[in-house]
Protein backbone atom coordinates (compact mmCIF):
# COMPACT_ATOMS: atom_id res chain seq x y z
CA UNK A 1 0.00 0.00 0.00
CA UNK A 2 1.11 3.50 -0.77
CA UNK A 3 -0.46 6.88 -0.09
CA UNK A 4 -0.09 9.53 -2.77
CA UNK A 5 -1.63 12.30 -4.79
CA UNK A 6 -2.89 11.43 -8.26
CA UNK A 7 -3.86 13.80 -11.05
CA UNK A 8 -7.08 13.30 -13.00
CA UNK A 9 -6.17 13.01 -16.68
CA UNK A 10 -9.60 12.07 -17.95
CA UNK A 11 -13.09 11.90 -16.51
CA UNK A 12 -16.07 10.65 -18.49
CA UNK A 13 -19.47 9.04 -18.10
CA UNK A 14 -19.74 5.53 -19.54
CA UNK A 15 -23.45 5.15 -18.80
CA UNK A 16 -26.07 7.04 -16.83
CA UNK A 17 -24.42 6.15 -13.52
CA UNK A 18 -21.08 4.54 -14.37
CA UNK A 19 -18.02 6.76 -14.66
CA UNK A 20 -14.42 6.35 -15.66
CA UNK A 21 -11.51 8.24 -14.13
CA UNK A 22 -8.01 8.01 -15.59
CA UNK A 23 -5.37 9.09 -13.08
CA UNK A 24 -1.63 9.58 -13.29
CA UNK A 25 0.70 8.85 -10.40
CA UNK A 26 2.83 6.15 -8.81
CA UNK A 27 1.27 2.72 -9.38
CA UNK A 28 4.20 0.61 -8.14
CA UNK A 29 2.07 -0.65 -5.24
CA UNK A 30 -0.43 -2.32 -7.60
CA UNK A 31 0.74 -5.89 -7.99
CA UNK A 32 -2.34 -7.78 -9.23
CA UNK A 33 -5.62 -7.18 -11.03
CA UNK A 34 -8.57 -7.04 -8.63
CA UNK A 35 -6.80 -4.86 -6.07
CA UNK A 36 -8.40 -1.57 -5.12
CA UNK A 37 -7.64 1.99 -4.11
CA UNK A 38 -9.23 3.99 -1.31
CA UNK A 39 -9.98 7.57 -2.28
CA UNK A 40 -10.27 10.63 -0.05
CA UNK A 41 -13.23 12.66 -1.26
CA UNK A 42 -13.46 16.26 -0.06
CA UNK A 43 -16.58 16.61 2.06
CA UNK A 44 -16.74 12.96 3.14
CA UNK A 45 -15.15 11.52 6.27
CA UNK A 46 -14.38 8.01 5.07
CA UNK A 47 -12.50 7.16 1.91
CA UNK A 48 -14.23 5.43 -1.00
CA UNK A 49 -12.89 2.00 -2.01
CA UNK A 50 -12.85 1.54 -5.80
CA UNK A 51 -11.39 -1.40 -7.70
CA UNK A 52 -8.59 -0.84 -10.18
CA UNK A 53 -9.89 -1.42 -13.71
CA UNK A 54 -6.59 -1.04 -15.53
CA UNK A 55 -3.11 0.29 -14.84
CA UNK A 56 0.36 0.74 -16.24
CA UNK A 57 3.56 2.14 -14.72
CA UNK A 58 2.34 5.67 -14.19
CA UNK A 59 -1.40 5.67 -14.67
CA UNK A 60 -4.50 3.86 -13.54
CA UNK A 61 -8.11 3.69 -14.64
CA UNK A 62 -10.98 3.47 -12.19
CA UNK A 63 -14.55 2.65 -13.19
CA UNK A 64 -17.20 3.22 -10.55
CA UNK A 65 -20.92 3.65 -10.08
CA UNK A 66 -22.56 6.60 -8.38
CA UNK A 67 -24.37 5.00 -5.45
CA UNK A 68 -24.27 7.87 -2.96
CA UNK A 69 -22.83 11.22 -2.01
CA UNK A 70 -19.14 10.31 -2.22
CA UNK A 71 -19.24 8.63 -5.60
CA UNK A 72 -21.39 11.47 -6.96
CA UNK A 73 -18.71 13.94 -5.84
CA UNK A 74 -16.06 11.77 -7.49
CA UNK A 75 -18.04 11.70 -10.73
CA UNK A 76 -18.08 15.47 -10.67
CA UNK A 77 -14.26 15.74 -10.45
CA UNK A 78 -12.69 17.34 -13.50
CA UNK A 79 -9.49 16.87 -15.43
CA UNK A 80 -6.46 18.44 -13.76
CA UNK A 81 -7.83 17.92 -10.24
CA UNK A 82 -5.95 15.78 -7.73
CA UNK A 83 -7.07 12.92 -5.52
CA UNK A 84 -5.46 11.48 -2.37
CA UNK A 85 -5.33 7.69 -2.79
CA UNK A 86 -4.27 4.73 -0.75
CA UNK A 87 -3.11 2.62 -3.66
CA UNK A 88 -2.55 -1.11 -4.16
CA UNK A 89 -4.88 -2.40 -1.44
CA UNK A 90 -5.94 -5.98 -0.86
CA UNK A 91 -5.18 -9.23 -2.60
CA UNK A 92 -6.28 -9.37 -6.22
CA UNK A 93 -6.63 -12.27 -8.65
CA UNK A 94 -3.68 -14.66 -8.65
CA UNK A 95 -3.01 -15.12 -12.35
CA UNK A 96 -0.65 -18.05 -11.65
CA UNK A 97 -3.66 -19.99 -10.32
CA UNK A 98 -5.81 -19.21 -13.37
CA UNK A 99 -5.93 -21.67 -16.25
CA UNK A 100 -5.29 -21.47 -19.96
CA UNK A 101 -9.00 -20.93 -20.48
CA UNK A 102 -10.16 -18.62 -17.73
CA UNK A 103 -13.78 -17.57 -17.71
CA UNK A 104 -14.38 -13.99 -16.60
CA UNK A 105 -17.86 -13.41 -15.21
CA UNK A 106 -18.87 -9.82 -14.58
CA UNK A 107 -22.16 -8.53 -13.25
CA UNK A 108 -22.75 -4.81 -13.81
CA UNK A 109 -19.90 -2.79 -12.38
CA UNK A 110 -18.16 -6.10 -11.61
CA UNK A 111 -16.87 -6.08 -15.18
CA UNK A 112 -14.42 -3.30 -14.27
CA UNK A 113 -11.68 -5.24 -12.43
CA UNK A 114 -12.07 -8.11 -14.91
CA UNK A 115 -10.80 -5.86 -17.68
CA UNK A 116 -7.40 -5.50 -15.98
CA UNK A 117 -7.48 -9.21 -15.24
CA UNK A 118 -8.15 -10.01 -18.91
CA UNK A 119 -5.13 -7.94 -19.95
CA UNK A 120 -2.89 -9.58 -17.36
CA UNK A 121 -4.04 -13.05 -18.42
CA UNK A 122 -3.36 -12.27 -22.08
CA UNK A 123 0.14 -11.08 -21.19
CA UNK A 124 0.66 -14.36 -19.34
CA UNK A 125 -0.30 -16.29 -22.48
CA UNK A 126 -3.75 -17.43 -21.37
CA UNK A 127 -6.92 -17.17 -23.46
CA UNK A 128 -9.62 -15.66 -21.27
CA UNK A 129 -13.29 -15.61 -22.26
CA UNK A 130 -15.68 -12.99 -20.86
CA UNK A 131 -19.38 -13.11 -20.05
CA UNK A 132 -20.65 -9.72 -18.94
CA UNK A 133 -24.14 -9.26 -17.56
CA UNK A 134 -26.09 -6.01 -17.28
CA UNK A 135 -29.65 -5.03 -16.46
CA UNK A 136 -30.37 -3.27 -19.77
CA UNK A 137 -28.67 -2.26 -22.99
CA UNK A 138 -28.15 1.26 -21.61
CA UNK A 139 -26.09 -0.11 -18.72
CA UNK A 140 -23.50 -1.84 -20.87
CA UNK A 141 -19.97 -0.46 -20.62
CA UNK A 142 -16.53 -1.63 -21.79
CA UNK A 143 -17.96 -4.14 -24.32
CA UNK A 144 -15.82 -2.57 -27.02
CA UNK A 145 -12.77 -2.46 -24.73
CA UNK A 146 -13.06 -6.17 -23.93
CA UNK A 147 -13.51 -7.06 -27.61
CA UNK A 148 -10.57 -4.82 -28.55
CA UNK A 149 -8.36 -7.10 -26.46
CA UNK A 150 -9.29 -9.83 -28.93
CA UNK A 151 -11.13 -11.99 -26.43
CA UNK A 152 -14.45 -13.68 -26.90
CA UNK A 153 -16.99 -11.51 -25.06
CA UNK A 154 -20.62 -12.49 -24.53
CA UNK A 155 -23.15 -9.91 -23.40
CA UNK A 156 -26.18 -10.80 -21.30
CA UNK A 157 -29.00 -8.48 -20.24
CA UNK A 158 -31.75 -9.16 -17.74
CA UNK A 159 -34.40 -7.54 -19.96
CA UNK A 160 -33.05 -9.01 -23.18
CA UNK A 161 -32.44 -5.60 -24.79
CA UNK A 162 -28.96 -6.72 -25.85
CA UNK A 163 -27.20 -10.07 -26.19
CA UNK A 164 -28.60 -13.13 -24.47
CA UNK A 165 -31.63 -12.54 -22.26
CA UNK A 166 -31.03 -13.57 -18.67
CA UNK A 167 -28.10 -13.78 -16.28
CA UNK A 168 -24.42 -14.63 -16.79
CA UNK A 169 -25.27 -18.19 -15.75
CA UNK A 170 -27.49 -18.41 -18.88
CA UNK A 171 -24.52 -17.85 -21.19
CA UNK A 172 -21.79 -20.01 -19.72
CA UNK A 173 -19.44 -21.66 -22.25
CA UNK A 174 -19.24 -25.47 -22.30
CA UNK A 175 -15.84 -25.66 -20.66
CA UNK A 176 -13.35 -23.59 -18.74
CA UNK A 177 -10.40 -24.32 -16.48
CA UNK A 178 -10.97 -21.64 -13.88
CA UNK A 179 -13.50 -18.84 -13.45
CA UNK A 180 -13.12 -15.38 -11.93
CA UNK A 181 -16.31 -13.59 -10.90
CA UNK A 182 -17.17 -10.14 -9.72
CA UNK A 183 -20.68 -8.77 -9.35
CA UNK A 184 -23.70 -8.57 -7.08
CA UNK A 185 -24.06 -11.26 -4.42
CA UNK A 186 -27.05 -13.11 -6.00
CA UNK A 187 -25.09 -13.45 -9.25
CA UNK A 188 -21.98 -14.69 -7.46
CA UNK A 189 -23.95 -17.27 -5.47
CA UNK A 190 -25.60 -18.45 -8.69
CA UNK A 191 -22.17 -18.83 -10.29
CA UNK A 192 -20.92 -20.68 -7.20
CA UNK A 193 -23.78 -23.14 -7.55
CA UNK A 194 -23.58 -23.48 -11.34
CA UNK A 195 -19.88 -24.06 -11.96
CA UNK A 196 -18.05 -27.13 -10.69
CA UNK A 197 -14.64 -25.79 -11.80
CA UNK A 198 -12.24 -24.01 -9.45
CA UNK A 199 -12.77 -20.30 -9.28
CA UNK A 200 -12.30 -16.98 -7.57
CA UNK A 201 -14.77 -14.40 -6.32
CA UNK A 202 -14.16 -10.73 -5.68
CA UNK A 203 -16.26 -9.66 -2.71
CA UNK A 204 -17.58 -6.29 -1.71
CA UNK A 205 -18.26 -4.91 1.77
CA UNK A 206 -18.67 -1.55 3.46
CA UNK A 207 -15.23 -0.64 4.74
CA UNK A 208 -13.84 1.64 7.38
CA UNK A 209 -10.16 1.87 6.60
CA UNK A 210 -9.54 -0.43 3.62
CA UNK A 211 -6.16 -1.62 4.89
CA UNK A 212 -6.91 -4.11 7.64
CA UNK A 213 -7.00 -1.97 10.77
CA UNK A 214 -10.65 -1.64 11.79
CA UNK A 215 -12.24 -5.08 11.23
CA UNK A 216 -15.21 -3.34 9.62
CA UNK A 217 -15.38 -5.70 6.63
CA UNK A 218 -14.75 -9.14 8.15
CA UNK A 219 -16.26 -12.27 6.69
CA UNK A 220 -16.27 -15.84 7.91
CA UNK A 221 -14.33 -18.22 5.67
CA UNK A 222 -13.10 -21.79 6.00
CA UNK A 223 -9.74 -20.36 7.03
CA UNK A 224 -11.38 -18.39 9.84
CA UNK A 225 -12.18 -14.70 9.98
CA UNK A 226 -10.82 -12.80 7.01
CA UNK A 227 -10.90 -9.14 6.13
CA UNK A 228 -12.38 -8.38 2.71
CA UNK A 229 -9.99 -5.40 2.45
CA UNK A 230 -6.81 -7.23 3.46
CA UNK A 231 -6.96 -10.99 2.81
CA UNK A 232 -9.54 -10.25 0.07
CA UNK A 233 -11.29 -8.85 -1.82
CA UNK A 234 -10.57 -11.89 -4.00
CA UNK A 235 -11.20 -15.26 -2.35
CA UNK A 236 -10.86 -18.75 -3.81
CA UNK A 237 -14.14 -20.63 -4.13
CA UNK A 238 -13.04 -23.30 -1.65
CA UNK A 239 -12.41 -20.68 1.05
CA UNK A 240 -16.01 -19.42 1.06
CA UNK A 241 -18.77 -20.72 3.30
CA UNK A 242 -21.62 -20.32 0.79
CA UNK B 1 13.66 22.44 21.90
CA UNK B 2 10.21 21.80 23.31
CA UNK B 3 9.51 18.86 25.60
CA UNK B 4 6.71 16.57 24.44
CA UNK B 5 7.18 13.83 27.04
CA UNK B 6 4.52 12.91 29.58
CA UNK B 7 4.21 10.22 32.23
CA UNK B 8 1.43 7.69 32.75
CA UNK B 9 1.59 5.91 36.12
CA UNK B 10 5.39 6.02 36.33
CA UNK B 11 6.02 5.08 32.70
CA UNK B 12 7.48 7.84 30.56
CA UNK B 13 6.02 8.42 27.09
CA UNK B 14 8.16 10.25 24.55
CA UNK B 15 4.99 12.05 23.47
CA UNK B 16 1.34 11.77 24.51
CA UNK B 17 0.09 10.25 21.24
CA UNK B 18 -1.58 6.83 21.54
CA UNK B 19 -3.53 5.17 18.72
CA UNK B 20 -6.84 4.11 20.21
CA UNK B 21 -7.93 0.52 20.56
CA UNK B 22 -9.76 -0.91 17.56
CA UNK B 23 -8.21 1.48 15.07
CA UNK B 24 -4.68 0.12 15.11
CA UNK B 25 -5.08 -3.68 15.30
CA UNK B 26 -2.00 -5.17 16.97
CA UNK B 27 0.20 -2.63 15.21
CA UNK B 28 1.59 -4.50 12.23
CA UNK B 29 -0.66 -3.04 9.50
CA UNK B 30 0.86 0.33 10.43
CA UNK B 31 4.37 -0.97 11.09
CA UNK B 32 4.53 -1.74 7.37
CA UNK B 33 3.95 1.96 6.66
CA UNK B 34 6.15 3.74 9.20
CA UNK B 35 8.24 3.03 12.29
CA UNK B 36 5.54 2.87 14.96
CA UNK B 37 8.18 3.30 17.68
CA UNK B 38 7.64 7.03 17.25
CA UNK B 39 4.32 6.62 19.14
CA UNK B 40 3.99 7.32 22.85
CA UNK B 41 2.47 3.83 23.00
CA UNK B 42 -0.62 2.26 21.44
CA UNK B 43 -3.71 0.56 22.77
CA UNK B 44 -4.15 -2.76 21.07
CA UNK B 45 -7.38 -4.27 19.72
CA UNK B 46 -9.96 -4.92 22.46
CA UNK B 47 -9.28 -8.41 23.77
CA UNK B 48 -11.74 -10.76 25.43
CA UNK B 49 -11.37 -14.06 27.25
CA UNK B 50 -12.82 -16.06 24.35
CA UNK B 51 -12.34 -15.44 20.61
CA UNK B 52 -15.09 -13.36 19.03
CA UNK B 53 -16.21 -12.87 15.44
CA UNK B 54 -18.15 -9.75 16.31
CA UNK B 55 -21.30 -8.48 14.66
CA UNK B 56 -22.64 -9.25 11.20
CA UNK B 57 -21.80 -6.77 8.42
CA UNK B 58 -22.40 -3.95 7.50
CA UNK B 59 -20.46 -2.80 10.53
CA UNK B 60 -19.56 0.66 9.26
CA UNK B 61 -21.68 3.70 8.37
CA UNK B 62 -20.53 7.17 7.52
CA UNK B 63 -21.79 10.33 9.22
CA UNK B 64 -21.07 14.02 8.92
CA UNK B 65 -17.53 14.47 10.25
CA UNK B 66 -17.38 10.96 11.53
CA UNK B 67 -18.49 7.37 11.35
CA UNK B 68 -20.48 4.72 13.15
CA UNK B 69 -18.96 1.34 13.84
CA UNK B 70 -20.53 -1.81 15.20
CA UNK B 71 -17.60 -4.20 14.91
CA UNK B 72 -18.54 -5.87 18.19
CA UNK B 73 -15.09 -6.65 19.58
CA UNK B 74 -13.85 -9.06 16.95
CA UNK B 75 -10.64 -10.51 18.37
CA UNK B 76 -8.86 -13.86 18.57
CA UNK B 77 -9.21 -14.18 22.35
CA UNK B 78 -6.62 -13.55 25.05
CA UNK B 79 -4.81 -16.91 24.73
CA UNK B 80 -4.19 -16.36 21.03
CA UNK B 81 -3.22 -12.72 21.63
CA UNK B 82 -0.56 -13.88 24.09
CA UNK B 83 0.62 -16.80 21.96
CA UNK B 84 0.63 -15.12 18.55
CA UNK B 85 -0.06 -11.39 18.47
CA UNK B 86 2.24 -10.24 21.28
CA UNK B 87 5.35 -12.09 20.01
CA UNK B 88 4.74 -10.61 16.55
CA UNK B 89 4.13 -7.19 18.07
CA UNK B 90 7.47 -7.36 19.91
CA UNK B 91 9.16 -7.51 16.51
CA UNK B 92 7.80 -4.11 15.47
CA UNK B 93 7.20 -2.20 18.71
CA UNK B 94 9.79 -1.92 21.46
CA UNK B 95 7.98 0.13 24.06
CA UNK B 96 5.43 -0.84 26.71
CA UNK B 97 2.04 -1.36 25.06
CA UNK B 98 -1.42 -0.68 26.43
CA UNK B 99 -3.55 -3.83 26.64
CA UNK B 100 -7.22 -3.10 26.00
CA UNK B 101 -9.54 -5.60 27.68
CA UNK B 102 -13.28 -6.22 27.42
CA UNK B 103 -15.59 -8.69 29.06
CA UNK B 104 -19.10 -9.97 29.57
CA UNK B 105 -18.90 -10.59 33.31
CA UNK B 106 -16.78 -9.28 36.15
CA UNK B 107 -14.99 -12.63 36.21
CA UNK B 108 -14.24 -12.38 32.46
CA UNK B 109 -12.48 -9.09 32.98
CA UNK B 110 -10.46 -10.42 35.90
CA UNK B 111 -9.39 -13.61 34.14
CA UNK B 112 -8.35 -11.79 30.96
CA UNK B 113 -6.42 -9.17 32.93
CA UNK B 114 -4.74 -11.83 35.06
CA UNK B 115 -3.41 -13.50 31.92
CA UNK B 116 -2.19 -10.23 30.41
CA UNK B 117 -0.63 -9.22 33.74
CA UNK B 118 2.13 -11.77 33.13
CA UNK B 119 3.13 -10.24 29.82
CA UNK B 120 6.23 -8.12 30.16
CA UNK B 121 5.47 -5.82 27.25
CA UNK B 122 2.11 -4.81 28.67
CA UNK B 123 2.68 -1.47 30.39
CA UNK B 124 -0.91 -0.64 31.29
CA UNK B 125 -4.30 -2.32 31.22
CA UNK B 126 -7.05 -0.28 29.65
CA UNK B 127 -10.30 -1.84 30.79
CA UNK B 128 -13.13 -1.14 28.39
CA UNK B 129 -16.41 -0.94 30.30
CA UNK B 130 -17.95 1.09 27.52
CA UNK B 131 -18.30 -0.89 24.27
CA UNK B 132 -21.72 0.10 22.88
CA UNK B 133 -21.79 -2.73 20.32
CA UNK B 134 -22.01 -5.90 22.35
CA UNK B 135 -24.94 -7.34 24.19
CA UNK B 136 -24.91 -8.56 27.75
CA UNK B 137 -21.71 -6.81 28.81
CA UNK B 138 -19.55 -4.06 27.46
CA UNK B 139 -21.16 -0.72 28.07
CA UNK B 140 -23.53 -1.95 30.77
CA UNK B 141 -20.60 -2.09 33.23
CA UNK B 142 -19.69 1.50 32.51
CA UNK B 143 -23.09 3.08 32.97
CA UNK B 144 -23.41 2.79 36.76
CA UNK B 145 -20.85 3.80 39.42
CA UNK B 146 -21.42 0.52 41.30
CA UNK B 147 -20.70 -1.85 38.42
CA UNK B 148 -17.79 0.28 37.20
CA UNK B 149 -16.29 0.04 40.68
CA UNK B 150 -16.93 -3.68 40.84
CA UNK B 151 -14.99 -4.32 37.62
CA UNK B 152 -12.20 -2.00 38.80
CA UNK B 153 -11.82 -3.87 42.09
CA UNK B 154 -11.86 -7.28 40.40
CA UNK B 155 -9.16 -6.25 37.93
CA UNK B 156 -7.00 -4.50 40.51
CA UNK B 157 -7.02 -7.67 42.60
CA UNK B 158 -5.29 -9.68 39.87
CA UNK B 159 -2.72 -7.25 38.49
CA UNK B 160 0.17 -5.08 39.55
CA UNK B 161 0.03 -3.12 36.29
CA UNK B 162 -1.58 0.30 36.22
CA UNK B 163 -5.29 -0.02 35.42
CA UNK B 164 -7.06 2.62 33.31
CA UNK B 165 -10.83 2.31 33.19
CA UNK B 166 -12.21 3.27 29.78
CA UNK B 167 -15.53 5.03 30.25
CA UNK B 168 -18.60 5.49 28.14
CA UNK B 169 -19.96 8.93 27.25
CA UNK B 170 -23.47 7.44 27.11
CA UNK B 171 -24.19 8.34 30.74
CA UNK B 172 -25.81 11.18 32.65
CA UNK B 173 -23.02 11.74 35.20
CA UNK B 174 -19.55 10.86 33.94
CA UNK B 175 -17.87 12.38 37.02
CA UNK B 176 -19.69 10.04 39.40
CA UNK B 177 -18.52 6.99 37.44
CA UNK B 178 -14.94 8.24 37.26
CA UNK B 179 -14.96 8.88 41.01
CA UNK B 180 -16.30 5.39 41.70
CA UNK B 181 -13.46 3.89 39.64
CA UNK B 182 -10.89 6.00 41.48
CA UNK B 183 -12.30 4.97 44.86
CA UNK B 184 -12.14 1.32 43.77
CA UNK B 185 -8.42 1.66 43.04
CA UNK B 186 -8.18 2.63 39.36
CA UNK B 187 -4.82 4.16 38.42
CA UNK B 188 -6.34 6.29 35.69
CA UNK B 189 -9.38 7.03 33.57
CA UNK B 190 -9.56 6.79 29.84
CA UNK B 191 -12.39 8.47 27.93
CA UNK B 192 -14.47 8.81 25.83
CA UNK B 193 -15.53 5.67 24.06
CA UNK B 194 -17.95 6.15 21.15
CA UNK B 195 -21.39 7.74 21.40
CA UNK B 196 -24.30 5.52 20.49
CA UNK B 197 -25.86 6.42 17.16
CA UNK B 198 -27.82 5.13 14.18
CA UNK B 199 -28.22 5.74 10.44
CA UNK B 200 -31.16 4.68 8.29
CA UNK B 201 -30.93 4.25 4.52
CA UNK B 202 -33.94 5.99 2.91
CA UNK B 203 -33.69 3.63 -0.10
CA UNK B 204 -34.04 0.43 1.92
CA UNK B 205 -35.83 2.11 4.84
CA UNK B 206 -33.71 0.00 7.17
CA UNK B 207 -30.85 0.81 9.55
CA UNK B 208 -27.53 0.85 7.67
CA UNK B 209 -25.78 -1.23 10.33
CA UNK B 210 -26.69 -4.88 10.75
CA UNK B 211 -26.45 -4.25 14.51
CA UNK B 212 -28.85 -1.32 13.96
CA UNK B 213 -26.92 0.96 16.34
CA UNK B 214 -23.23 1.72 16.41
CA UNK B 215 -20.65 3.92 18.09
CA UNK B 216 -20.07 7.40 16.72
CA UNK B 217 -16.46 8.53 16.43
CA UNK B 218 -14.51 11.12 14.49
CA UNK B 219 -14.27 14.93 14.68
CA UNK B 220 -18.05 15.14 15.27
CA UNK B 221 -17.56 13.98 18.89
CA UNK B 222 -14.48 16.06 19.76
CA UNK B 223 -16.35 18.76 21.73
CA UNK B 224 -18.08 16.05 23.77
CA UNK B 225 -14.68 14.57 24.58
CA UNK B 226 -13.31 17.96 25.65
CA UNK B 227 -16.29 18.54 27.92
CA UNK B 228 -16.12 15.09 29.54
CA UNK B 229 -12.35 15.14 30.03
CA UNK B 230 -12.77 18.56 31.63
CA UNK B 231 -15.44 17.27 34.00
CA UNK B 232 -13.54 14.11 34.95
CA UNK B 233 -10.31 16.04 35.54
CA UNK B 234 -12.20 18.14 38.09
CA UNK B 235 -13.63 15.05 39.77
CA UNK B 236 -10.57 12.81 40.21
CA UNK B 237 -6.88 13.05 41.11
CA UNK B 238 -5.71 10.13 38.95
CA UNK B 239 -4.48 10.78 35.38
CA UNK B 240 -6.92 11.00 32.50
CA UNK B 241 -6.27 9.75 28.99
CA UNK B 242 -8.42 11.80 26.64
CA UNK B 243 -9.81 10.70 23.30
CA UNK B 244 -12.70 11.29 20.93
CA UNK B 245 -12.36 12.78 17.46
CA UNK B 246 -8.76 13.94 17.82
CA UNK B 247 -7.14 14.47 14.44
CA UNK B 248 -4.60 17.31 14.78
CA UNK B 249 -1.82 18.46 17.12
CA UNK B 250 -4.05 21.38 18.02
CA UNK B 251 -6.76 18.95 19.18
CA UNK B 252 -4.15 17.21 21.36
CA UNK B 253 -3.28 20.50 23.05
CA UNK B 254 -6.95 21.33 23.57
CA UNK B 255 -7.68 17.98 25.19
CA UNK B 256 -4.60 18.30 27.43
CA UNK B 257 -5.74 21.75 28.51
CA UNK B 258 -9.05 20.12 29.45
CA UNK B 259 -7.15 17.69 31.66
CA UNK B 260 -5.72 14.83 29.60
CA UNK B 261 -2.23 13.58 30.45
CA UNK B 262 -2.10 11.62 27.21
CA UNK B 263 -4.31 11.56 24.14
CA UNK B 264 -5.61 8.69 22.05
CA UNK B 265 -6.29 9.02 18.34
CA UNK B 266 -8.94 6.73 16.88
CA UNK B 267 -11.01 7.21 13.74
CA UNK B 268 -8.37 9.49 12.20
CA UNK B 269 -6.10 6.42 11.76
CA UNK B 270 -8.69 4.80 9.52
CA UNK B 271 -8.88 7.72 7.12
CA UNK B 272 -5.20 8.57 7.17
CA UNK B 273 -2.94 5.71 8.22
CA UNK B 274 -0.19 8.27 8.86
CA UNK B 275 -2.39 10.41 11.15
CA UNK B 276 -0.52 9.65 14.39
CA UNK B 277 2.91 10.10 12.86
CA UNK B 278 1.81 13.40 11.33
CA UNK B 279 0.42 14.63 14.66
CA UNK B 280 3.71 13.70 16.38
CA UNK B 281 5.70 15.50 13.67
CA UNK B 282 3.49 18.59 13.94
CA UNK B 283 3.37 18.75 17.73
CA UNK B 284 6.61 20.70 18.43
CA UNK B 285 5.73 23.37 15.87
CA UNK B 286 2.16 23.73 17.15
CA UNK B 287 3.42 23.86 20.75
CA UNK B 288 5.71 26.74 19.81
CA UNK B 289 2.83 28.45 18.09
CA UNK B 290 0.93 28.46 21.41
CA UNK B 291 4.01 29.31 23.48
CA UNK B 292 4.25 25.87 25.09
CA UNK B 293 7.74 24.69 26.09
CA UNK B 294 6.84 21.66 28.17
CA UNK B 295 3.67 19.77 27.29
CA UNK B 296 3.28 18.39 30.84
CA UNK B 297 2.74 21.89 32.13
CA UNK B 298 -0.47 22.44 30.19
CA UNK B 299 -2.32 19.39 31.57
CA UNK B 300 -5.57 20.73 32.99
CA UNK B 301 -4.45 24.26 32.16
CA UNK B 302 -7.97 25.35 31.28
CA UNK B 303 -9.04 24.87 34.89
CA UNK B 304 -6.72 27.45 36.43
CA UNK B 305 -7.35 31.12 36.86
Amino acid sequence: MKQGLYTIRRSRALTEDIFELCLSGDTASITAPGQFVNIKVDGCFLRRPISVCDWDKESLTLVFKTVGEGTALLAGMREGGTLDLLCGLGNGFDVSRCGKKTLLLGGGLGAAPLYGLAKTLLQAGARPVAVLGFNRKEDIFYEREFRALGIETAIVTVDGSAGVKGFVTDALPDTCDVFCACGPMPMMKAVYAALPTPGFFSLEERMGCGFGACMGCSCKTKAGYQRVCKEGPVFAKEELLW
Amino acid sequence: MVNTSVELSGIRLENPIIPASGTFGYGYEFAGLYDINCLGTFSFKGTTLEPRFGNPTPRIAETSAGMLNAVGLQNPGVQQVIAQELPRLRGVFHKPVMANVSGFSVEDYARTCALLDREEQVGWLEVNISCPNVHGGGMSFGTSPESAAEVTRAVKAVTTKPVYMKLSPNVTDIAAIAKACEAAGADGISLINTLQGMRIDPKTRRPVLANQTGGLSGPAIFPVAVRMVYQVYEAVRIPVIGMGGVSTARDVIELMLAGATAVEVGAANLVDPFACRNIIDDLPRVMEQYGIQDLKEIIGGAHHG
